[in-house]
């Protein structure tokens, strides 16, 4: 009797601290990341003031004006319409790069396998040190990639000090350091795709575009789907690669969100405005992320069930 | 299976290489320009015969960068020093919260762990200046300001999500009955996560911290904003170092080479976790 009265207190006592378990557990991490929630919700306090830091006896609460002054504030739109052509064309450009790359290192070869490694090398690289190497090759006194450009013809090219290139400079260096991450990522895809339609589609003799379109493309679509939102997420917020490389300059040519968030704070010390910003771009990348997660949760469970 | 024109193979060789150029190419370049002199990073046209120099390693290493125009102190090994140190300390405190949590998430269904769970994702794709902003100014009242121990505190948004997002996928991977039969036998919760949850999912916590290692390596934004020069880590002190030694390119690229070899070497050794651990998980390698 002794032994199932404790048997029993045994049993108890687990069942308590099995449901306590996994709060102990889980408490700690929480902790510290509520402790971020907190400046986050004065970022949006902020964004409603009248708040600059050379002029703190005028912090007031002026609602919303910082956004209504967005309306008709061309230095706005101009962020906007940079970030968004930056995301634009990076994603893109990736996606296709991307996309070719993995297709063509898709079987399994010795070299084909160099090949990827080798592409890490760029993704594992700090994007603000990339930055300073693309900016020691462009240097127009002695750059490799300014004398290259001479070579074609492009006298006195000037990469990203030319408000008409630099643009597309940020864009090559983002193009260096991420398209590797949605390569490996379809690659890692290509690879997991069943082998049977393939085998089938070769026996009855079926194109190969045809089958690239109606056979790869659609099994690959939830890849491409989660690199895609996953580099979307990242290059709307892109700031180091241009931070390192022109400080937003030259002018106002690459005041992208954060970069203009950034610069509102330290030079010009409009927290307001800079709030303001910062809380739209939240909006667009909440919204971007939702999508995500839903396209990530289904591909996860997917991996996780293969397994 | 398929048959392969002589025209496919040249093609196929080509676009290899090119691509092998343009991906290889810049780091190729920087590592040549680390070992040359002014006299010839200036030469035009460039050239790649020149006699190697280890000035630029040394004038680094030792601190101090003779010149014509004089003697500069460089403080790029401090900067070196506070990577490592930065990094270290992240990844073990994210490692010590995360495991934990990771478990909990895998093996119990509990009210609201989804929720929780997501909103630690969720940090991973917040704009990062619309919490280091107002942070910058609590850091001031709390006394963190410029202190490695906020810098780790605020790194912790990067590391976590990955360490647990990752390490849940590992636990969950490792069959509940072998924890349950232990348990059975007689051993705690704890004995049960550390003799059989924790050496099964071994290797994926090590690749995971490797990982998260790279991404704290990598952050430039949380230190341009919250720490001053002292504290610093390489990305940073890279971009301060440009501005302050000015035309000294040979150290410059020696700086970038010796800041960007950590993390290249890690990827080499871990790149098998890499595809899942890039994407959290989602995609399998």
């Amino acid at each position: 009797m002794a032994s199932t009265a404790r048997e029993r207190k045994a049993a108890s006592g687990f069942r308590i601290s099995r449901k306590a378990l996994p709060y102990v557990l889980s408490l700690p991490a929480l902790l510290v990341c509520i402790g971020i929630l907190v400046p986050f919700l004065s970022a949006v306090v902020y964004s409603f003031q009248r708040y600059r830091l050379s002029q703190p006896w005028a912090r007031q609460f002026n609602w919303g004006d910082n956004y209504i002054n967005f309306m008709t504030d061309p230095g706005f739109w101009n962020t906007l319409k940079v970030s968004l052509i930056y995301a634009g064309t990076t994603v893109t450009l990736e996606l296709i790069l991307g996309l070719g790359i993995a297709l063509l290192l898709q079987r399994r070869s010795t070299v084909n396998n160099f090949v990827s490694i080798m592409l890490l090398m760029p993704l594992m690289t700090a994007p603000a040190l990339a930055a300073l190497m693309w900016k020691l090759m462009t240097n127009p006194g002695f750059g490799i990639l300014s004398y290259f450009a001479s070579l074609i013809g492009l006298e006195d090219f000037r990469w990203a000090s030319s408000p008409s290139s630099a643009l597309f400079t940020v864009v090559l260096v983002d193009i260096w350091v991420y398209t590797p991450f949605i390569m490996i990522l379809l690659l890692a895809g290509l690879r997991s795709l069943p082998t049977q339609p393939f085998e089938a589609a070769a026996l009855d003799g079926v194109p190969r575009t045809f089958v690239f379109f109606r056979i790869t493309l659609p099994m690959l679509t939830p890849y491409i789907l989660t690199a895609t939102l996953f580099r979307l997420l990242d290059s709307i917020q892109q700031f180091d690669i241009i931070y390192a490389m022109t400080q937003g300059g030259p002018g106002d040519t690459l005041t992208v969100f954060q970069v203009e968030a950034y610069l509102n704070f330290f030079q010009s010390t409009n927290v307001g405005r800079s709030a303001a910003l910062m809380v739209i771009l939240w909006a667009i990348t909440y919204f971007l992320s939702n999508v995500f997660i839903k396209h990530w949760l289904r591909l996860r469970e997917r991996a996780r069930g293969e397994s | 299976m398929e048959t392969t024109s002589t025209f496919e193979k040249i093609f196929r060789g080509t676009a290899l290489l090119l691509i092998v150029l343009f991906f290889m190419f810049p780091i190729l370049w920087i590592f040549l320009m680390s070992f040359q002199t002014n006299e010839t990073i200036l030469r035009i046209p460039p050239s790649v015969v020149f006699t190697p120099t280890f000035e630029n390693y040394q004038a680094l290493i030792t601190g101090k960068l003779t010149s014509a125009a004089g003697t500069l102190d460089i403080a790029f090994m401090r900067n070196l020093g506070n990577s490592v140190f930065l990094s270290v300390a992240s990844v073990a405190v994210a490692l010590v919260l995360g495991v934990p949590a990771a478990y909990a998430f895998a093996r119990h269904k509990f009210r609201g762990s989804e929720d929780i769970a997501f909103t630690l994702l969720s940090f991973r794709f917040a704009p990062p200046l619309l919490v280091l902003l107002p942070l910058t100014q609590y850091f001031q009242w709390l006394g963190l300001a410029d202190t490695y121990f906020g810098l780790i505190w605020v790194y912790q948004l990067i590391c976590l999500p990955l360490i647990l997002w990752i390490v849940r996928g590992y636990f969950e991977d490792i069959s509940a009955d072998v924890e349950y039969a232990y348990r059975i036998a007689g051993h705690s919760w704890f004995a049960t996560f550390r003799k059989i949850a924790l050496p099964l999912a071994g290797p994926g916590i090590a690749a995971a911290g490797l990982l998260a290692f790279i991404f704290a390596w990598n952050n430039f934004v949380f230190a341009l904003v919250l720490a001053s020069a002292d504290k610093q880590p390489v990305t940073v002190g890279a971009l301060a170092f440009v501005t302050a030694s000015g035309i000294q390119y040979g150290q410059i690229a020696a700086a970038i080479v010796l800041s960007i070899t950590p993390t290249l070497a890690i990827a080499l050794y871990a790149q098998r976790y890499l595809v899942e651990g890039l994407s959290l998980g989602a995609v399998k390698g």
